[in-house]
């Protein structure tokens, strides 16, 4: 019942004009976001992050805004899946598979009204699913101490690369790179400086923010850049017609068990570490076509094959913020742009979050639900205002994506030199996304590198130096355990997703 | 043959990054870690992978041909030059100019690249300066 109470309290905050507002203009903007291709949840969120913090906004209200636009993103990928057969994001990937068919049968509308229903199917349960379980993650989380956050962070780690992680060792050596990147500055608890060359400009360490955008959002510009001419990412939506905006109650009631047991599938997808959105609705997508597709007409244009995906992505996002707020160990590349956006604000999430910021964490739990619903009523009836956007070609995007860029990041400091090492981490995430090296570790890497060194110290000045201590609880031992065979697993297990994972380097937003 | 030159160079950097650790200076109140472990830790993590990598390298990655590295090439000089520009030139103008560039390079023909350039430029001081009054740098003309 205590949940209940503070989830009350929180509409409470959520529900003023302010936030009103911004949960409206997020839903939007997210939705826009996610439909163009090219522009994905984890970049978009990145660009708004230093725009959010320039404009200085609290944290509820700046976070509000973000994660309408994160869920308002996992809405609008769906749009260019359907129409265009371009996955708007990552995530829709999976969706393109029945709803481009299905939108060449002439039933565009239909396909573009069941997904946004299954989007909010299971957005709407994973979010109770939040509510529920955060609570409790947060208090099996009070019982950790530095050496089990330690174990947490280096669990995190492991498994990011994913159960369907092409290769771990370049998984590894982008969390080391991440890792090594945040040791850049005025160590924390000695005070000396470390790797900064003498160079004052990098005392203060490198700014996740600017590493972030750059490493999302220019590295995609660059993409483009080597792309051009090659139209992979243009498509014409004109010739398709809508059709009818509402889904006969019949193909509802066809699609409600998948639509149930994608929400389930998601959500746990999400709630793993390693594992975000688009696992999740891969996952959902081949447990469906196992469990019914009885006469192969999943791929033709079958509408559980759109309902599946929708269903799971949005759940998974949902699910994905669970050890985001109750952990602070993001387990999505989506999710560590937003725990990003957290620090931003000098807002530490863990289980201290609940108890020290409790208006934070259910104005924004509250802001979803309110969210949900604005964004169901945006993807059916408004639709078409969305595909209008997606007529945008990218040759007028992409410059306007990165000159926002520039603006936040010097917006925030004013200082040319972060605006060189943003440029430098665009090279750098196009080249990394050139080798198949993910970057969503390190991007986690420069933002958790200093806690996660801050809570190995913290545990070795307790046991004075004696190392067996970061494997002397159980709890520790079980982290530790895990940590090992996520890394492990992938290695094994690997070979069974990646050839149904097609090689989406381009075009991939990482979540 | 890419992830082989990646490996190496992870390798070297693995290196690089221990040798510097190396020379942190100890503070004279310290904790039983210290600050030079655990960028060790790090670097013999990158080196382990790196390794990895260089004995094990995936299929060679589709890279462009030469013309589209330079082209990338010159993207990224644009990019430095503007944000050396911004101080100096002032946002609205920097700002047209690099937006034209890379809508031009991006396939916009050159007078349409132009406007729309100045477009972008003026659409994102009207949005984020005059409505939402994000500070952006400012020229000699003050804008």
């Amino acid at each position: 019942m205590d949940t209940l109470s503070a989830l009350a309290h929180g509409f409470t905050i959520a529900l003023t004009f302010e936030n009103l507002g911004l949960a409206l203009i997020g839903c939007f903007l997210g939705t826009i976001i996610g439909a163009l291709p090219g522009l994905g949840p984890s970049n978009g969120v990145a660009i708004l992050i230093p725009l959010a913090f320039s404009l200085g906004l609290p944290a509820t209200p700046a976070l509000i805004l973000l994660t309408s636009v994160y869920y308002g993103a996992m809405y609008g990928g769906r749009i260019s899946s359907i129409l265009l057969n371009i996955p708007g994001d990552e995530p829709a990937l999976m969706t393109t598979l029945d709803g481009y068919p299905m939108a060449k049968k002439g039933m565009a509308g239909e396909a573009l009204a069941l997904s946004g229903i299954a989007s909010f199917v299971g957005a709407f349960f994973a979010t109770w699913g939040l509510v529920f379980l955060a609570p409790q993650l947060v208090k099996v989380a009070l019982l950790f101490g530095p050496a089990e956050y330690f174990a947490l962070f280096a669990l995190a780690f492991a498994t990011l690369g994913g159960i369907a992680s092409r290769n771990q060792a370049k998984a590894a050596l982008a969390a080391g790179l991440g890792l090594g990147i945040a040791m850049i500055g005025v160590d924390g608890q000695t005070g000396v400086p470390r790797f900064s060359f003498g160079e004052v400009h990098l005392y203060d360490g490198i700014d996740f923010l600017v590493a972030i955008v750059g490493l999302f959002a220019l590295s995609e510009v660059f993409i483009f850049l080597e792309h051009r001419g090659t139209e992979k990412a243009t498509g014409d939506a004109s010739g398709i017609q809508l059709g009818r905006l509402t889904p006969p109650l019949s193909m509802l009631k066809q699609t409600a068990p998948s639509m149930a047991r994608s929400t389930v599938l998601g959500f746990i997808a999400g709630v793993l570490p390693g594992a975000g959105a688009s696992l999740g609705s891969f996952i959902s997508y081949s447990v469906e076509k196992r469990l019914v597709d009885k006469n192969n007409t999943f791929g033709t244009g079958d509408p559980r094959g759109v309902a599946a995906p929708e269903a799971g992505n949005n759940a998974a996002a949902g699910g994905a913020l669970v050890p985001m707020l109750a952990l602070g160990v993001p387990g999505s590349g989506t999710t560590a742009v937003l725990l990003a956006m957290l620090l931003a604000l000098n807002v530490t999430p863990g289980p201290l979050l609940f108890t020290n910021n409790p208006d934070v964490v259910w104005g924004l739990i509250a802001a979803l639900f309110i969210g949900n619903f604005m964004l169901l009523i945006m993807n059916i009836p408004m639709v078409s205002l969305f595909v209008r956007v997606l007529l945008v070609p990218p040759r007028y995007l992409m410059p306007a994506v990165a000159m926002i860029s520039f603006v936040g990041i010097y917006g925030i400091s004013g200082s040319t030199f972060d605006l060189m090492v943003m440029v430098f981490f665009g090279v750098l995430g196009w080249l990394l996304r050139k080798l198949d090296v993910p970057l969503v570790p390190v991007i986690l890497g420069v933002l958790l590198g200093n806690q996660m060194e801050a809570n190995l110290r913290r545990a070795m000045t307790i046991s004075d130096g004696d190392w067996s201590a970061l494997f002397a609880s159980p709890l520790s031992i079980g982290l530790w355990l895990f940590a090992f065979f996520g890394f492990i697993l992938p290695i094994v297990a690997g070979r069974f997703f990646r050839p149904k994972f097609a090689r989406t380097d381009s075009e991939a937003d990482p979540d | 043959m890419s992830d082989r030159i990646m490996g190496g160079l992870g390798l070297l950097l693995a290196l690089f990054f221990i040798w510097q650790a190396t020379l942190i200076k100890e503070s004279f109140i310290s904790d039983p870690v210290g600050p030079k472990i655990f960028p060790i830790i790090i670097g013999v993590l990158v080196g382990l992978s790196s390794l990895a990598i260089l004995l094990q390298p995936d299929d060679e990655p589709e890279w462009p041909d030469f013309s589209r590295f330079f082209e990338v090439g010159l993207t990224v000089a644009v990019m430095v030059a503007y944000a050396y520009a911004l101080p100096t030139a002032g946002f609205v103008v920097s700002t047209a100019v690099a937006a034209g560039y890379l809508s031009w390079r991006l396939g916009t023909p050159a007078l349409k690249a132009v406007i729309a350039g100045v477009v972008i430029s003026i659409g994102i001081y009207v949005v984020f300066h005059l409505i939402l009054g994000l500070s952006l740098a400012r020229g000699p003309w003050g804008f």
